[in-house]
């Protein structure tokens, strides 16, 4: 841990190196995000709801799902560049380093600039508070903090997948941007919208819906089953077979020679 | 124009050898277009009547916007093109007897051809034989066909004109990621790669619709689908006409201007 804040702080410090251009990107994640913001309010200035559920519930769960991903994008973001880490033969080096191979990938990345997207989920969390109606208990804002952290391990997850799926074919699979970058960019609805079958793909394939939509709809009181408000720790448990695959993956690294 | 020709092919032939990766293309973007759909059929449930479009238009408009994304990607810049900005190679191509800006436009619109060609017959193919709200459909008439395919061109080349103003500015700032993302999901969001401009606000809408942003994916796709037809689809291309003349007018000019200030920094 003390040897990943050492990392955290050089390579926050190497960032900071170019601040223009540090806080143009983020200003950039920010815009990016902000036109799918746009995107969504000209959508329910149209149509007022969606399969019941109304803007500012929607927000909600738009923030929510934004702020898990964009913490799994910034701190996991070595996984997310993984190809580049074995082409260039750097996995090699870490091979042979004395530390664990997790540690030093996670290490080797961290994009400070997606705090820009971080900043629009919280930006649009703080407004949906009030505007979803819904009331703040403790078991509910636990539901919130149980949503972001399961989000957050499950995006961390795919990542994981992706990398592994490298070891086999040095090149990154575009067909995983539909879990990641799909999840983000059509969980901000809850996923019951898309229909019965993609809900029921990614509760049992891919458990997005069980960080989204089930402590959602707990959330904003549709249901009372508690069982719905614990289901992101369920989710959590996704990282398991993520991290068997890995070491699976690794067994089977050869490395590229250069 | 026999050069820039060959400049076009081989540009053209590099883009096809990337076939595998265009192959898991088609998978990720046929999966991203059935879901938009999915999300806008649960809109369509909702109201159906204040839908700007038949389901069954919309149903085509995903479909030729997934299979036609590398047209009208506006993220796609040239790598090429950009470092050779940043690190000076483009003292190169300045002492070659070619028109820089000709052979630029030339150089995109061959890799944006290349992987429409892998890319999007087995989209179609495949949306035509989708269940019924879902799938992609046939235009009206063979004349809207004709006029779907020039609008489709012109409109391809409004968006590299537009994109090589975004290239130009990199002579100015050394640091080209700001701009970029900046100018990139503006024009993203403007041309309705997000969402169709018909779903936009009326207002907004009328402005769009007069500015390039209207005229680069927005014209075709509306011709084929049926919405835009006869005379009102003739002034749309029209319309797509000015605006390339336009934006290679101000490209040229710009370009003529940044050329005359370049400093090729040593190296």
């Amino acid at each position: 841990m003390k040897l990943y804040l050492k990392y955290a702080a050089i390579l926050l410090k190497s960032q900071m190196q170019y601040k223009t251009s540090f806080f143009m990107t983020t200003l950039g994640q920010f815009l990016v995000s902000f036109t799918v913001f746009l995107g969504m309010y000209f959508m329910f200035d149209r149509f007022q709801a969606v399969e019941g559920f109304t803007f500012s519930e929607v927000l909600l769960c738009f923030s929510i799902i934004l702020t898990s991903y964009s913490l799994a994008e910034c701190f996991v973001r070595g996984f997310d560049t993984f190809s580049g880490i074995i082409s260039n033969g750097e996995f090699d080096r870490i091979m042979v380093r004395p530390r664990n191979e997790i540690l030093q990938v996670l290490a080797s990345r961290i994009e400070f600039s997606r705090i820009g997207r971080l900043i629009q989920g919280i930006v649009v969390f703080i407004y949906a508070i009030p505007a979803s109606g819904v009331i703040w208990t403790f078991d509910k804002i636990l539901t919130v903090v149980l949503m972001v952290v399961g989000g957050f391990f499950v995006f961390s997850g795919l990542y994981i997948i992706y990398a592994s799926l490298c070891f086999f074919t040095t090149e990154g699979l575009e067909f995983m941007n539909i879990f990641t970058d799909g999840g983000k960019e059509f969980g901000k609805y809850p996923f019951s919208i898309y229909g019965e079958e993609v809900l029921k793909f990614f509760t049992y394939v891919i458990p997005l819906a069980l960080f989204q939509y089930y402590p959602f709809m707990y959330l904003i009181g549709r249901t009372d089953r508690i069982t719905n408000m614990l289901l992101p720790i369920l989710g959590m448990l996704f990282i398991l077979p993520c991290h068997l695959f890995w070491r699976i993956g690794i067994r089977h690294y050869k490395s590229t020679g250069s | 124009m026999k050069k820039y020709l060959s400049f076009f092919r081989i540009r053209f032939i590099y883009g096809l050898q990337y076939r595998a990766a265009a192959y898991a293309g088609v998978a990720t973007q046929f999966a991203w277009g059935g879901m938009i759909l999915l999300m806008f059929a649960a809109f369509y449930k909702n109201s159906a009547n204040v839908f700007p479009m038949t389901f069954k238009e919309l149903s085509s408009y995903i479909w030729l916007q997934q299979a036609f994304l590398a047209l009208f990607m506006s993220w796609y810049f040239d790598n090429d093109i950009m470092s050779s900005i940043v690190n000076g190679n483009i003292a190169y191509e300045l002492c070659r007897p070619i028109d820089l800006y000709l052979m630029w436009f030339l150089k995109n619109m061959a890799v944006r051809a290349s992987r429409v060609v892998l890319r999007c017959a087995p989209i179609l193919l495949v949306a035509f034989f989708l269940p019924e709200p879902f799938k992609m459909s046939l235009p009206n008439s063979l004349l809207e066909g004709a006029l779907f395919l020039l609008s489709l061109v012109t409109g391809f080349i409004v968006l590299v004109a537009f994109s090589m103003l975004i290239y130009i500015t990199m002579f100015y700032t050394i640091s080209p990621v700001g701009i970029r993302v900046l100018a990139v999901s503006t024009l993203e969001f403007l041309t309705g790669a997000i969402i169709p401009l018909p779903f936009f606000p009326e207002g907004l809408k009328k402005v769009l619709l007069i500015l390039p942003f209207g005229s680069m994916q927005n014209t075709p796709f509306l011709i084929y689908t049926g919405v835009l037809s006869g005379s009102e689809a003739l002034q749309s291309i029209f319309l797509q006409v000015i605006w390339f003349l336009l934006l290679t007018f101000l490209g040229k000019r710009f370009m003529k201007h940044a050329l005359a200030k370049t400093i090729v920094q040593g190296g």
